[in-house]
């Protein structure tokens, strides 16, 4: 026979005959919303990618101490990259009497290739807020723009012609920022940006200049990837690469935790939907009890009927999913229309990995939580076509449900990316279920002792809590997963978002003042305390280059990892410290002890760090300084929490180690930027200490934050509508019996109000299990996700319990009212004869 | 029509073999503290072409007696051929399968299937079978039964008469051996109920078709050949 052309059949009769709506629009919720989500953050994702690429200037960026091979940027324009071209170098520029020494970077039109240049008018006495424009291309050739240090350094202003080498170049605008500006601590203030056409006639670039020539390519990701990949093979020992990836660790972190956030925001719209499709599922295997039950009758063979619910499923999930997917892309569209505007950035075309994960979702949810209690359908006795009250036994079978939580711990950690937050995620879940049935059935128990006298709402409410026992159990744990999921995500968004944006304090220090000499810091501190700043914390540094590792000379070649290979062609900054820093913390090994002096020089590695090189505690570094070799044994590994932007370092020595090597000291304090004219004082106080200016990737990370913030807050959105599809599913599962017994009670004199009222009592008490489930569950995943996952300490706080119950009781009762409505108001005969 | 022949011809042919034999039927429920008897010894040989009342007050065993006959329900002790076939030796997938090409059945409360047409409804069984001309025989048997301009109704459109017709023409579209019905008229009004009854005797005598009916109505049961009483599960003369 041909089952699937009467599955096709019966799938379509069910559907025009509304048997399929409930279930269907859970689906497509759910899947709509994790393929919203999923286009959405994926878009978002791509643009904080592109975003931070601005740091950058582009999406990558080769530089080189010699020209740079016309192949590169051939090969770029190849693969339909946009190109451009930077060459940068220091040099002195005069203005009548007044020299600068000046960071100098010529641009070629396109650039900046990512981010935008901002312009500024000359400041006038009164105002400190002067507008910002947008520059259009690059300074035309015969022109230059200088940035404020310049400016004051040489007391010009726009329209006065300043010489920089050969030529007599006329200044025509305040650069007030650049996109690219302190990306990787080389950043030299102040800077002056010129065409590069000019370059030449300047005279400036001499052999044995120091110069850094640069291309800058930015387009689509994958063929940048491919660029990338084509590039790392031939790049020359004194040519590098860098994505913004490998420029800042801030940012990396940042940008881990953004899409952490994201796909947690995610995932709990799928739990919530799950919820809704178990709920729904009820309510269609109740109903399709009768109709299994006369297809035995008339023949139907149990495999007969598990095919034909196979394939209707099956199908049904597929026509679902794919509506959900093209609902998700138009919600995406529009959303990111205004999105977009709203946070400022243009967002790049989604690809098509999301839909897929819409559809896998929809398919793993219905097959996964409704096929398995549906294939017991199967087994309904056929004798119930004259027995009516013969039911299946099993609807709520645990392993059905099993099954289906295990498809789904599949899909967290495929859409987590990360197995430990989608293990702990599903056994968070999983918990909590087998919890909420637990304490569920003992608190119906308790209703069962405490059986109130009379007519009351109360005593009606309680019987149908008691009657409806397994259903209501079910009920309310549905109700609070999907409230618990809401929770956590409220959790999530307010104390863990702000406990991020709280580490990233408004006063972070912006300013880094490297190659302190010894001599130096006693008049340093004095000129802090002169200007009211707080003494910050001073380190010594000392520049070394890894040579061997366990005596084995390190070779570049050991590592294929690009990233590697960055870290070990640079030289290391060493520091020492008797203190483990705040924001560090030891992950393996011992910090040394002052009183306990070991035998070999003691070496702590960033964990990271060590990662990447493959390095391991016990392993002995031989390095190079400028005053001979040096070695270390890793006794300790450590964490660095780089969004303090504190100074920090990847190798830390015990003091007294690195006495007879020549050191040089580093600070970072907060600065406001209205202050910035201190900065001139310092220079002329100490011409030889660099200013490092990190405000802008401050700037950039928090303004990241704020966009994943409102973003997560577009997604919880989803997980509402999500939500209200569960509350919704959850009232419709006990509909038919509601309409049934409101036609008796109304026949036996009962009133609309007294009905209502006794109802209300019944959603309040689910609608409460469910809040204390949900308050409960949300306030340990909150603090399990916070501590495991996005390691932020978080404080469960007794306003989530309050909240969850009130949200559980007024959400469900109204929610349950307003879907009973219109059972209350029809005639009883009518819907006694629909039964029938 | 040819079709109609075979069948009456087959059925005469059969005419001195029992269609329905059951030999010591007996049907215990456990209510948890005793064991409740509702069916007690009931020996039955049905010929073919037959018709049969089987009567009695509620909670007599009636439905019961209908259940185990048609193979819905398992005996604690005793066996039912149909047709030949021991059905208690064969399993759950067999009875239905055997159920689908035997027997036809009519219900009290009508049992169609709310979310199918009436067409549908009358296609359901032939689908089920992997009938390839399930459409033209299900409207055949809808005009049969009068309801010709009703085919694309959903049961809910649909009068009690009207669906128990709806029933009549299912029970019958597969060319059943036998037809079980369960109070037929239980939930029809006199005259409606006197329809039913008229059309379904009527089709009943054209495909000669053995009939197992279960009914309170007397008139209904004094159109029978014979009639089986049953008092607290036992049968009586």
């Amino acid at each position: 026979m041909n089952m699937i052309r009467l599955s096709a059949r019966m799938l379509l009769r069910d559907w025009r005959a509304g048997e399929l709506h409930i279930l269907t629009l859970a689906l497509v919720i759910a899947v709509s919303g994790v393929a919203t989500v999923g286009f959405f953050s994926d878009r978002v994702q791509k643009a904080l990618v592109r975003e931070s690429n601005q740091l950058l200037g582009g999406d990558l960026l080769v530089t080189s101490d010699s020209p740079l091979l016309p192949a590169y940027a051939e090969r770029a324009r190849k693969l339909e990259l946009e190109t451009t071209s930077l060459t940068r170098f220091p040099s002195m520029v005069s203005f009548e009497d007044n020299n600068l020494l000046t960071g100098i970077k010529a641009v070629a039109p396109g650039y900046p290739l990512r981010g935008v240049l901002k312009l500024a008018d000359p400041p006038t006495d009164d105002t400190a807020i002067r507008p910002v424009r947008m520059a259009h291309g690059i300074p035309r050739p015969g022109t230059v723009w200088i940035d404020e240090k310049v400016m004051t350094g040489l007391k010009v202003t726009v329209g006065d012609k300043i010489e920089v080498g050969a030529l007599e170049m006329m200044v025509t605008a305040l650069v007030a920022s650049e996109p690219d500006h302190s990306v990787g601590f080389v950043s030299m203030n102040p800077r002056l940006l010129m065409n590069e056409e000019d370059l030449a006639a300047t005279l400036l670039i001499q052999p044995g200049s120091r110069v850094s020539y640069q291309l800058l390519v930015a387009g689509d990701e994958h063929r940048v990837a491919k660029f990338r990949r084509w590039i790392d093979d031939r790049l020359a020992p004194n040519e590098r690469v860098e994505g913004i990836q490998d420029a800042r660790p801030e940012i990396r972190s940042a940008l881990d935790r953004a899409s952490k956030f994201l796909s947690l925001a995610a995932l709990a719209s799928v739990v919530v939907a799950a919820a809704a499709v178990a709920l729904a599922t009820r309510r269609f295997i109740q109903r399709h009890l009768d109709g299994c039950a006369v297809m035995r009758c008339l023949g139907a063979t149990e495999s007969d009927l598990m095919r034909l619910y196979l394939y209707y499923f099956v199908m049904l999930g597929t026509a679902a999913s794919l509506l959900g997917c093209v609902f998700a892309g138009l919600a995406q569209e529009v959303l990111s229309h205004w999105l977009a505007e709203l946070i400022g950035i243009q967002l790049p075309l989604p690809t098509a990995l999301p839909a897929m994960q819409g559809m896998l979702t929809g398919l793993v949810l219905l097959l996964g939580f409704s096929l398995p209690p549906l294939l017991n359908l199967r087994q309904v006795p056929a004798l119930r076509v004259i027995r009516r009250d013969l039911e299946l036994t099993n609807v709520h079978s645990l392993a059905g449900y099993g099954f289906g939580l295990a498809m789904l711990s599949t899909l967290f950690i495929w859409k987590a990316g990360s197995l430990m937050l989608g293990i702990m995620i599903m056994l968070g879940f999983l918990l909590a279920i087998v919890l909420f049935g637990l304490f569920g059935l003992l608190l119906i128990r308790l209703f069962l002792l405490a059986r109130p006298q009379g007519s009351s709402p109360w005593s009606y409410g309680l019987a149908n809590i008691r009657r409806r026992a397994i259903p209501s159990l079910v009920q309310a744990t549905a109700l609070g997963l999907g409230l618990m999921a809401l929770l956590t995500l409220t959790l999530t968004r307010n104390d863990l978002l702000q406990d991020w944006q709280s580490r990233l304090p408004e006063e972070a220090p912006n300013r880094f003042l490297v190659n302190i000499q010894p001599d130096q810091q006693a008049a340093l501190m004095t000129f802090f305390d002169e200007h009211a700043i707080v003494r910050p914390e001073i380190f010594p540094m000392v520049r070394a280059r890894l040579m061997k590792i366990n005596d084995q000379a390190v070779s570049l070649d050991d590592y294929p990892d690009p990233r590697a290979k960055q870290m070990v062609n640079r030289e290391f900054n060493l520091s020492w410290t008797d203190t483990l820093q705040q924001d560090n913390e030891i992950v393996a090994g011992h910090w040394w002890k002052a009183d306990v002096i070991s035998s070999e020089p003691e070496l702590s590695m960033e964990v990271e760090f060590a990662k990447t090189l493959g390095l391991k505690l016990g392993d002995r570094l031989t390095f190079y300084t400028g005053g001979g070799d040096f070695s270390a044994t890793i006794t300790s590994l450590r964490t660095v929490d780089w969004d303090t932007f504190h100074v920090n370092f990847f190798a830390v020595v015990r003091p007294g180690v690195l006495d007879n090597y020549p050191a040089s000291y580093v600070t970072s304090f907060y600065l406001p930027s209205e202050r910035a004219r201190i900065l001139q004082d310092l220079v002329r106080a100490f011409p030889n200490i660099l200013i490092i200016d990190v405000a802008t990737v401050i700037e950039r990370v928090q303004s990241m934050i704020e966009q994943v913030t409102r973003a997560i807050e577009f997604v919880f959105l989803f997980t509402l509508l999500a939500g209200f599809a569960v509350m919704y599913a959850a009232i419709a599962s006990t509909q038919d019996e509601r309409i049934y017994e409101a036609a008796i009670f109304r026949t036996l004199g009962a009133r609309k109000q007294q009905l209502a009222r006794a109802w209300a009592v019944e959603f309040a008490i689910l609608g409460a299990l469910a809040g204390i489930f949900a308050a409960a569950g949300a306030s340990v995943l909150g603090y399990l996700i916070g501590k495991y996952a996005l390691h932020i300490t978080y404080t469960p706080n007794i306003w989530i319990g309050l909240v969850g119950i009130l949200v559980g009781v007024v959400g469900v009762t109204v929610v349950g009212l307003l879907g009973t409505r219109a059972t209350l108001s029809e005639p009883p005969l009518l819907t006694l004869k629909k039964i029938a | 029509m040819a079709k109609h022949l075979s069948t009456e011809q087959s059925t005469l042919t059969n005419n001195s073999q029992p269609i329905i034999q059951a030999y010591d039927l007996t049907r215990e429920v456990d209510t948890g503290e005793t064991m409740l008897t509702i069916l007690q010894d009931i020996n039955l040989q049905v010929r073919a072409g037959e018709s049969i009342a089987v009567v009695g007050a509620s909670g007599s065993g009636k439905s019961t007696l209908l259940g185990l006959l048609a193979g819905l329900d398992v005996p604690t002790h005793g066996t039912v051929y149909l047709d030949g076939e021991d059905i208690f030796k064969l399993d759950e997938d067999e009875r239905a399968e055997l159920r689908g090409r035997l027997l036809g059945f009519m219900f009290q409360s009508f049992q169609l299937l709310p979310s199918l047409t009436a067409l549908e409804n009358v296609m359901l069984p032939l689908e089920l079978s992997g009938a390839s001309n399930a459409r033209e025989a299900a409207q055949v048997w809808l005009t049969r039964v009068g309801l010709e301009n009703r085919v694309k109704h959903y049961p809910k459109q649909l009068s009690g008469g009207e669906q128990q017709r709806v029933a009549i023409a299912r029970a019958f579209v597969t060319q059943p051996k036998m037809l079980f019905a369960d109070e037929p008229t239980g939930n029809l009004d006199a005259a409606t109920g006197a329809q039913i009854i008229e059309l379904m005797f009527e089709i009943n005598r054209e495909q000669g078709t053995t009939l197992i009916l279960v009914t309170h109505d007397e008139h209904l049961s004094a159109r029978c050949s014979r009639i089986i009483k049953l008092v607290a599960g036992r049968a009586v003369d």
